[in-house]
């Protein structure tokens, strides 16, 4: 069968992904001159809001690294974590606020978004913009330019304690397109909300999705088959693309240089380990699929989205190192997901894996503390014996792993950015509602303070209520 | 371990003819009648009929004794606003039967017929609680808004035996609001015109059948089948279940239920916290999902977690539900009622809008929703708060027949879970 697209992208000429942000602004002539590539071009403008130092006191802390602390102390100081302990005393200068009888966790962190780049109200056309199902193949896209920071999605999340998220693009082709990092501040553009330093991922998508779309226009993919096939294409020519890139900048940036091309530049930046592959994969045999491909090519899946069916090769993803972000309750909607039970992210924790519970749903992400309570809940109904102090690594350290980030967030650790959620009840209960949540120790939310709400200029005058 | 022996104790000691006396003792009881809530209650069961209940009844020496310290005992939940029994995969066409593109099947489709007693998702829900659900069909829209009524729902039971319709044809299916104006043209005047002329020409069908069916008298739009199942309707016997969400349309649709004498439910109405007071002094109940609480669309700007304890507030008889359609996420109601109760909503309240609200709403609060001697057992025991997911049932009955606690995901995880150390 025919693959259109990827015969038109072999026909483009290609350009390469070496040197990073121009030292200076300087414009120089364009003709003979050595191209420098911007690996940078929409930088982060993230400020941490004001950060006070701050001490949680006599609360059940959950560290997310293997901890839970009875009457403990969690001090914050220049937006970072000073310290975490039982009964800590607290230093002079450091506002106290009491904490007796809530719990204290991380930041939530979710792996798998959509917010702001299809935006509440959900329903308008104007505001879906996170599917490019124009090509099978739409590596060159990215997300971030169809965030809208002023999705009232993003207050509600940080309401539910969501310090930071992955936002990705659709599933509804092979190669979706870049994902962005977010940390979940009120901010008018994106690049105020772009997590600093954060890793770009690259959306695959596996499975029912692809071939749908395309077999319904009557181009490939139609099949699984045609899936992989598209795969493969597009890592030969990446490959065939760094190699250009990679000759031209070990023959000293002479002559000719290769022309870029997006597309071929994100899966370049896969295949020299820069970027992560973020893999939307519900079944077992195509995840073992899937491994195979990375072999084949050279590049580290760090990933798989949903996995309903990693319980079935839990082991293998396990030794592979590759996360598996998925729900406890979503099953049946598809046939790949016929066979998805609530015990999945148990299954692969208990075999050493990194488990993660995510949302993929702009309500879902309210409450991601009451999923992984749900999947660990299933847990103990099997009798695997899980704490809820690894349970809570589910939604904190090991989204943190999966997006790149976990040197900085996800768990509460000396040193860590100061990202916290003081919970009025132990968050696996249904009661549990995040009361102050604070980013690098800046405060975000607080239920006693109606400033921290509903940030969103599109809310702004509406008939509608504070909730 | 433990759970797992106790899980296949319980799956070997299931008697579907029920010949025999039970007797679950030391539980808390939601008893969810005028009785209240016993602290540490028993109830015997014999024959699958709950014989006594309460806090000084005695075990009969003849009983299996379920120990249920520490444990609540609940109705059956029901699941409103559902399509269990008629899907197995959503995707897959054929395997659904929510909802018919049929231009001379709107009103007249009864999803009573042609359900799935053996379909898996029925012991994945009970595994949540659900004994029963309200399955409503849905609207095809794939070939584009076109029909004006939905159809009828039916309640059903779980217990995944051929008789599973508890009641048929219980209420009828219309989506207001923005949908509705989309069926009707584009406007919503035009929703509300088109339904004053549907009851008109249904009345008049209603008066003279004899020269509808000689082809006489006056030309009528729907077809026969549609026309005889909106006469209940239009004559107030059959509730309507109205899907609406602004506060406007609820108003619109309140007045026009009262002109008409339809007798109507309100399904989704998010910003139904707004019109509280009209929909308590209109004695209509409301059909909400309390985790709705996003401006999904221009009719939604005013949804909040706390509708339902507003609603609740205002004296309104709220159903919840989580999500339209509801079978492979059944799972989640009772997440939902504890949600609304994080939200405002007493505990009580919450779990009454899963149990005895659904059933007096839907006409069936003489079989099920509550706990009462007399009655076929219709009840789960909890090993805790039911609201809370890391409770889960211990034992479960679907009217008078006491159900295993397995299903499919259960018997694949056993299939691929290694021995536990």
């Amino acid at each position: 069968m025919r693959h259109a697209a990827l015969v038109l992208l072999a026909a483009t000429a290609l350009a390469g992904c070496a040197a990073s942000r121009p030292p200076q602004p300087a414009p120089a002539p364009v003709a003979d001159t050595a191209p420098t590539i911007d690996r940078d071009p929409y930088p982060s403008t993230y400020h941490a809001p004001a950060a006070d130092r701050v001490a949680l006191v006599g609360a059940t802390v959950l560290t997310a690294a293997g901890d839970e602390i009875a009457n403990g102390t969690v001090l914050m100081e220049g937006g970072k974590i000073a310290a975490v302990g039982a009964s800590l005393a607290v230093p002079d200068g450091y506002r106290a606020v009491d904490a007796r009888g809530k719990w204290v966790t991380p930041g939530v962190i979710d792996a798998h978004s959509h917010l702001g780049a299809w935006a509440q109200p959900e329903s308008v056309d104007a505001h879906n913009d996170v599917n490019e199902m124009t090509d099978p193949n739409t590596a060159q896209v990215w997300v971030e330019h169809s965030v809208w920071p002023q999705d009232p999605g993003f207050d509600a999340a940080r309401e539910a304690g969501v310090t930071a998220m992955m936002i990705l693009p659709g599933s509804g082709n092979l190669f979706g397109g870049r994902s962005v990092t977010l940390k979940n501040v009120p901010s008018v553009t994106m690049q105020g909300m772009k997590f600093p330093g954060a890793p770009y991922g690259l959306k695959i998508a596996c499975g029912e999705n692809p071939k749908r779309v395309y077999g319904a226009k009557g181009r490939s993919p139609a099949t699984r088959m045609g899936n992989v096939a598209g795969y493969r294409k597009a890592w030969i020519d990446a490959q065939d693309y760094a190699r250009r890139w990679d000759k031209w900048e070990t023959a000293g940036r002479t002559g000719e240089a290769p022309k870029r091309d997006l597309q071929l530049e994100t899966l370049a930046g896969v295949l020299k380990g820069e970027i992560l592959v973020q893999n939307h994969c519900y079944r077992a045999d195509e995840m073992a699929n899937m491994i195979d491909i990375s072999r084949e090519f050279g590049f580290k899946i760090r990933t798989f989205h949903h996995a309903n069916e990693a319980y079935k090769i839990a082991p293998l993803l396990a030794k592979e190192d590759i996360c598996v972000a998925t729900w406890a309750s979503w099953w049946g909607y598809k046939m790949e997901v016929y066979d998805a039970i609530e015990e999945n992210a148990a299954l692969v924790h208990a075999a050493g894996g990194c488990a993660i519970i995510h949302s993929d749903d702009p309500i879902l992400i309210q409450r991601l503390n009451q999923e992984a309570a749900a999947a660990l809940s299933a847990a103990w109904r099997a009798g695997i014996r899980i704490s809820k102090a690894d349970a809570i690594r589910w939604f904190t350290a090991n989204p943190a792993k999966a997006l790149g980030i976990a040197d900085r967030v996800g768990t509460l650790e000396p040193g860590k950015n100061a990202d916290v959620v003081l919970w009025s009840h132990d968050p696996f209960s249904i009661y549990a509602r995040a009361e102050k949540v604070w980013i690098d120790g800046g405060i975000v939310l607080d239920r006693t303070d109606a400033r921290y709400r509903r940030h969103s200029d599109f809310l702004l005058g509406q008939s509608g209520e504070t909730k | 371990m433990t759970r797992r022996f106790a899980a296949l104790a319980a799956l070997l000691l299931a008697t579907p003819a029920s010949a025999e006396t039970i007797a679950i003792v030391d539980a808390r009881l939601m008893t969810m009648t005028g009785a209240g809530e016993v602290e540490r209650g028993t109830i015997v069961i014999r024959d699958g009929r709950i014989v006594a209940l309460g806090a000084d009844v005695a075990v009969p020496s003849d009983a299996r004794v379920i120990d249920g310290r520490g444990g609540v005992v609940t109705p059956g939940f029901i699941q409103a606003d559902s399509t269990l029994g008629a899907v197995e995969v959503s995707q897959v066409p054929a395997s659904a039967d929510r909802a018919t593109h049929s231009a001379a099947i709107s009103a007249g489709f009864d999803i009573s017929l042609g359900l799935n007693p053996d379909s898996i998702l029925l012991p994945v829900s009970r595994l949540a609680g659900i004994t029963h659900a309200v399955t409503t069909p849905l609207y095809d829209d794939r070939r584009g808004r076109a029909l004006q009524f939905a159809g009828q729902a039916a309640v059903i039971d779980l217990a995944q035996r051929p008789q599973m319709v508890t009641r048929p044809r219980a209420a009828m299916v219309l989506e207001m609001g923005e949908g509705g104006a989309e069926r009707a043209g584009g406007a919503r005047s035009s929703a509300i015109v088109q339904l004053r002329a549907t009851l008109a020409d249904v009345r008049h069908f209603a008066a003279h059948r004899a020269a509808y069916d000689r082809g006489e008298g006056r030309p009528q739009p729907l077809s026969r089948v549609d026309l005889e199942a909106l006469v209940p309707v239009a004559q107030g016997r059959m509730p309507l279940i109205v899907r609406v969400d602004r506060a406007s349309d609820i108003r619109e649709v309140i007045a026009l239920a009262r002109e008409e004498k339809l007798r109507i439910i309100l399904d989704g109405a998010e910003e139904g916290g707004r019109v509280a007071d009209a929909i308590s002094a209109a004695k209509v109940p409301v059909i909400l999902d309390p985790l709705a609480d996003l401006p999904r669309s221009f009719s939604e700007l005013g949804a909040t977690m706390e509708n339902a304890a507003r609603l609740h507030a205002a004296g309104v008889t709220i159903v919840i539900k989580t999500g339209s359609g509801v079978a492979h996420r059944a799972r989640e109601l009772r997440y939902g009622a504890g949600n609304a109760v994080a939200w405002g909503l007493p505990h009580d309240a919450a779990v009454a809008a899963i149990t005895i609200n659904p059933a007096r709403v839907f006409g069936v609060a003489d079989r099920i929703g509550t706990l009462e001697a007399g009655r076929a057992a219709d009840l789960v025991l909890w090993n805790g708060d039911p609201l809370e997911p890391l409770s889960q049932p211990q034992a479960l009955f679907v009217e008078g027949s006491e159900k295993p606690l397995t299903a499919r995901p259960l018997e694949l995880r056993d299939r691929y879970m290694p021995p536990l150390p």
